[in-house]
Formats: structure tokens, sequence, C-alpha cells
């Protein structure tokens, strides 16, 4: 057994753990965020999700809004991938890595909101293939197992290969990956699509079981992983050597305009379906926006939410405000925040109230549900930071890995 | 189900068997050291889905239980395992005109079925309407927490709403490791040892027929009911989902007795019986009565019938 690949992980081993006193910050406080979780995971464990005010009225809640606002930031990586490779943009094209990084550890979010959902986490192995019973083709939850590892799947083997080729100095191979990142951008529509179906398919809950659903979570989820990615690349420019073109982030901020363009008017075309025709159905949209039987817990936060999503397509769009990074950066944030209400408790909430036999259960996450939530979002947040603190260097080319021919000098 | 199917599942099981042989051995090395770990809970861990249990294996797994739910509840269980009669689908009949809305059929579907009593599940939910206004396309007007002194209310109607027993249901699509599904009489069922607790089910169903454990359930010793079927009420676990299974453990008996809602209700509102058998009561209130099923335009074919008797 040569000796270099050990070697190469702890090469690789010590970059990520040194840096100076605010990456250090950063990990301890996501290392915080992550025990606080993991302690409050442990109650729920031990006294079961009634610790979380989901009820049989409504059995799903913040986790799973949660989940279904990752599975949208994991598109980040297609809308650079597309830019890139089918158009060749070279700005983008240099900076796609990280947002494949990206799709990786929103993924890894979106199986561990899972994994907090569910009441018999032990029991998990019962979808494995082979040893477990998928029941595929039926239940759209499998397919979503499905692609969602899928997409996980691809965006790793892409991204460490590229970064491994560069670590050895040589240039990676574009037939071998270009099939797959192709590959990745039908795929990664197919984590909307396939989410939104689950939503969808459910003809009890008149709320998701409109084909509008699977076009505003593409819509919307091309929305928030970009501009989450137009704070990464700002940061990452500022803390290390690697250059990213003013052109690409003004360009995909350009892009989001019109992904959010599409979403409001998709909104309205809702909206205004709802409220003409205004069948009983429109029950749970006047939940939503104005409160049923006054019960109005979530109206405030719509409100927000559509106020947020409104002003950032104009910031985004205008090449005035898209150009200046104070407006460019106020945009991103209120687009995140806006999506993440829109997306996440929006969506998943209103399905259950009313209930299916006229229930109103007002629902609001419990504090474990919200240490919980933030010990999952804190541990995607790690693993994206050491994904980034390992890339960066081997992008500049400061990092470079052994091979057989290294002369064998301790490192 | 398809003889392809059938074949696949079969090679299936075979492969699943032997790996999971080859780590039930692995785990038990591994709990020797451990050891206070008790080797049933190994078991319990690596417990295969009901229907791919062979014989021995199956009386294994009822040993176990039994042995566990004792521990547990202090009481001698039996569990059945019996399987659906030939030529028997069940179907219920629910007679509005005479409901009075007294929830004795809750409280004894409760003792019957082992429910938890804290937090409490209730397997029968019974709305209240105020006469006169919309009701079965709009729900929203009903009251499921009515506390009056007595009933009936003057002014007011009752409509019990309980698992529908769905010909073609949206929850058995939906779980993802096929933990719930259709017994050839039609029950609709779940395997408590098999269910993950995604909970995927209850957003699918139409009818809120769904419940889940969202904690330990509580039953006190003295009120266990230890005649159990494993597909019905024998004690849940934490995490998982249940629902009425039209009590299997009694309509599968020979001679079979009725659900323990159709026993206990005081005005006979509700009607049981075997839809295929063209003498059953059942047949008889489709045959003369004017029926409806609840929220038919979503083709779901419910086997539950509501009806007015005048």
């Amino acid at each position: 057994m040569p000796a270099y690949p050990i070697r190469n992980f702890f090469i690789a081993l010590k970059e990520i753990t040194r840096g100076n006193k605010y990456y250090f910050m950063w990990v301890g406080f996501l290392l915080t965020c992550i025990t606080i979780g993991l302690i409050a995971y442990a109650g729920q464990l031990k006294d079961g999700l009634i610790v979380t005010n989901m009820r049989d009225q409504v059995s799903w809640g913040y986790y799973i809004s949660n989940f279904t606002f990752m599975v949208g930031v994991a598109a980040a990586a297609v809308l650079l991938v597309v830019p890139a490779y089918i158009y060749n943009f070279k700005p983008i094209k240099e900076i796609v890595l990280f947002g494949e990084l990206m799709a990786v550890s929103a993924i890894t979010m979106c199986i561990l909101f899972v994994m907090v959902d569910v009441g018999r986490v032990e029991r998990l192995w019962h979808l494995l293939p082979v040893i477990g019973i998928l029941n595929f083709p039926a239940s759209m939850l499998t397919w979503d197992i499905i692609v969602l590892n899928g997409y996980f799947m691809i965006n790793l083997c892409v991204s460490l290969y590229v970064l491994y080729k560069m670590a050895h100095g040589t240039v990676y191979n574009e037939k071998f990956i270009k099939p797959l990142i192709i590959l990745s951008i039908p795929w990664a529509v197919s984590i909307h699509t396939v989410t939104a179906f689950l939503f969808i398919g459910m003809s009890s809950r008149p709320f998701w079981n409109a084909g509008i659903l699977a076009p505003r979570f593409l819509a919307s989820a091309f929305c928030s992983g970009p501009a989450l990615m137009l704070i990464v690349f700002q940061i990452v420019r500022k803390v290390s050597k690697i250059d990213i073109d003013n052109k690409a982030i003004f360009k995909i901020g350009e892009l989001v305009a019109y992904a959010m363009g599409i979403n409001l008017f998709l909104f309205g075309a809702e909206f205004y379906k709802e409220f003409y025709s205004a069948t009983s159905h429109a029950a749970h949209m006047e939940y939503l926006y104005f409160g049923l039987h006054e019960h109005t817990t979530l109206v405030p936060y719509m409100w927000t939410a559509f106020a947020f999503n409104l002003t950032a397509f104009f910031l985004f769009l205008l090449p005035k405000t898209r150009e200046n990074f104070i407006t460019l950066n106020l945009a991103c944030v209120l687009i995140i925040t806006g999506v993440y209400i829109e997306k996440g408790m929006g969506l998943t909430i209103p399905g259950f109230v009313p209930g299916v036999l006229g229930e109103i259960y007002e629902y609001f996450p419990t504090i474990t549900e919200r240490l919980v939530s933030l010990g999952v979002i804190a541990t995607g947040g790690l693993v994206y930071t050491l994904l980034v603190k390992l890339a960066i260097p081997i992008y500049t080319g400061e990092l470079r890995f052994q091979t057989k021919d290294s002369p064998t000098k301790p490192v | 189900m398809s003889k392809k199917q059938n074949v696949k599942e079969k090679t299936q099981s075979l492969t699943r068997r032997q790996l999971l042989k080859g780590s039930a051995a692995g785990a038990a090395t591994l709990a020797i050291p451990v050891g206070t770990a008790d080797a049933s809970v190994w078991q319990a861990f690596f417990q295969k889905h009901f229907n791919e249990l062979d014989k021995d294996e199956m009386a294994r797994v009822i040993e176990r239980l039994e042995k566990e739910y004792k521990k547990d509840y202090g009481v001698d269980f039996n569990i059945e395992t019996s399987d659906a009669k030939p030529d028997v689908l069940f179907g219920y009949g629910l007679d509005l005109s005479r409901c009075i809305g007294c929830r004795r059929c809750v409280y004894g579907c409760v003792r019957e079925n082992n429910q938890s009593r804290d937090p409490q599940n209730h397997w029968i939910q019974v709305l209240r309407f105020k006469k006169g206004e919309t009701w079965v396309h709009d729900l929203e007007g009903s009251e499921k927490y009515y506390e009056p002194e007595t009933v009936p209310e003057e002014g007011y109607f009752y409509m019990p709403v309980q698992c529908q027993q769905c010909e073609n249901p949206p929850c058995v699509r939906a779980c993802p490791v096929r933990a719930t599904w259709k017994e050839p009489d039609g029950i609709v069922v779940v395997d408590y040892n098999w269910c993950i607790g995604c909970r995927f089910c209850m957003a699918a169903c139409p009818y809120g027929a769904r419940h889940f454990n969202w904690s330990k359930p509580q039953i006190a010793k003295e009120e266990i009911n230890p005649d159990t079927h494993y597909l019905g009420n024998r004690p849940r676990f934490k995490g998982v989902v249940e629902k009425c299974t039209f009590c299997i453990q009694r309509v599968r008996r020979d001679p079979g007795t009725y659900p323990a809602c159709v026993e206990v209700c005081p005005v006979g509102a509700r009607k049981f019986g075997n839809l295929l058998d063209p003498k059953s009561e059942i047949r008889y209130c489709i045959d003369n009565k004017r029926v409806f099923r609840l929220k038919e335009d979503l083709h779901t074919s419910p086997k539950f019938y509501y009806f007015f008797a005048t």
C-alpha cells in the first residue's frame, strides 16, 4: 500500500483544521449550533414527536417545510451549470464548482430534515433497496428518495473529481464529466418536479392538488439557491485569492430576476383562480393571506414574504440596483427570506388548514423543532464550509496533492 | 397482483432473508459485549415485513411480542394472525337519521382497540352540524369538540367519521415502504413493526382516519384488551401510524362478531356485513336505502355507506 493517498488525506485534513480567527469563530459557531440541535433531538427521540407542535390535524410541520426549501437551494448548481456549459459563459464556468458543492450540502440538509421528521428513525433501513421494501413506483416519496440521492451523487462525483484532478495539477477530462454535467440539468429539474408531485398527488388536500405547484417550485428554487450563491461568492472573493468576475455575479442576479418574475406571475394566477371562483377550496389560500375564522398565525408572514419577493424582483431586475453591491445584497437577503417563508411554512401548513374534516388547527413550531432545524442547517453550513475551505486552495494552486512520484518527505 | 410481481417478490425476499441472516448474526456478536442489550431488541430491529414472514418466523415474532406486551402491561396477550376469509368483503353502513352523537362508539372503540388514553387517540371522530346549513361538501362548518349536557341537541345532527376502508385507498399508495395495504377482505391494515412513521399516508387520507402515536401510548393495565390481532388492536409503539380496521380481531373470528362500535351503538345506527353476501344486512341497506359515500368526487370508493333510514 503506497503511502501517498494517506499523506494526501492528512494534507486535506490539515487544510481544513487551519485558518484565521474568523474561520475558527465561524466553525465554532456552527459546532455550537449543531450541539444544541443534537441535544434537542435527543429529547425528541426520548419523548417522541409530541415535543413538536405537529398533531394528527397538521401532520407535517417545520421539518418538512425546511426540507422543501432546501430542495430549492439545491438548484443553485444548475443555474450556474446552464450558462457555464451550455452557453460557455466563461466567468461563470470558473465558479460553477461552488454551486455544485452547495447542492451537495443542501441535499445533506434535505436528508437530515427527513430523518428528524420520521417517527422511527431506526427503521429507515426499510427504505433501502434489496434489504428493505421500496414501494416503487406507486409512492412519490420513493421517487423523491431516488432523485435526491441521484442528484447528490452526481454533484458529489463531479465536484470531487474536478477537485481531485486539480489537486494533482492535471486538467480534468471534460469528456468524462460533461455527460454527468449535462445529466445534472434535467436531474435538477426532476428533484423539484418530484418534490412538487409529492404534494400535488394528494387529492385529499386541494391546496396542493394543483398542477401549478411544480412550475412554481422550479421558479422559486431558481431564486433562493442562486441568491445564496451570490452572497457566498462575495465572501469567497474577500477571503481568498480567487477572483470572481463581477460579470458572473451580475449575470446570476439577472437570472434570479427572471425566475422571480415567473414565480410572481404564477402566484398571481393561483391567487386569481382561488379568489375569483371562490369555491370552498379557496379556504386554504384565505387562511394563508387573510386568516380564517380569526385564525391568522401565518398572515403577517405571508404578506412579508410577498413584499420581500416583489421588492427583490425589482432590485434584481433594474441594472442600476443589480450592479450596486449594497442593493444587490439587500435583494439577496430579501429573496432568501421571502422564498423561505413562501416555499416553507407557506406551502406545507395551509395544505392541512383547514383539515380534511374541516378542523382548523393552528400550527407554529415549538422551541425543540426550531433548535433541531437550527442544528440541521448548521450541519449543512459546516459541510459547505469545510468543502469550500478545501476547494479554495486547490483552486488557487496553493494546495497540491502528492503522487507516487513525489519525494517521500514528511508533511 | 400479477404473476410477474409475485416471482419478483419471492426472489427479493430470498436475498433479503440471506442478507438479514448475515446481518443478524453480525448484530448478535455485536450485542454480546454490550451485555445489557437484550437479544429481543435486535430481533425487533431486524424483524421482516409481516407479509414476508414464513411460518416459523411468524411464530417467533408472535412469541416475542406476547412476551414484550406481558412485560409492559402485566397481562397475558393473545395475538392472532388469521387471514382474510374467502368470499368476504366487509362493508359498513351508518344511519345518519338515527345517530344521536353520544360518542359511545368513540370510547367503545378506544377500549376494544387499545388506543392511547394519554394523549388520547380516537379512531372515530363525530362531527356535529347545524341543521339547515351546508355540510357534506363543506365540512368546515362541523364541530368536533361539542360538549352539551345531553344529546341529541335540538337543531343539530351528527356524522361519525372513521376509516372508510376505500377500495382505492390513497394512503396505501403513499406509503414508501408498503407498511400499509388492503387485505383481500377489503380492510386496510398497518404493520406497526414496519411503519417508519413518515406520516405521508396521513396527509394523503381524505377522511382524517389515520392517527399517529406522537408519544408512547399510555393505557392502564386494567383497561388493556389482551385479545388482539397482529394487524389490528395489539398495542402500538411510539412513532407509528394506526387506524380503524373494522375490528379485524373480531370480524375475522369464526363465527365473526360485530365491530365494537356496531355493538355499542345504543340506537342501532351502525350496520356491518359482507358486501358479497346478497342476504347481508349491509346489502339490504345499500339496495333499499338512499346511500351516499363521503367525498365520492375523489374516486376513493369507500366501503362505508351513509344513509337515511326513512
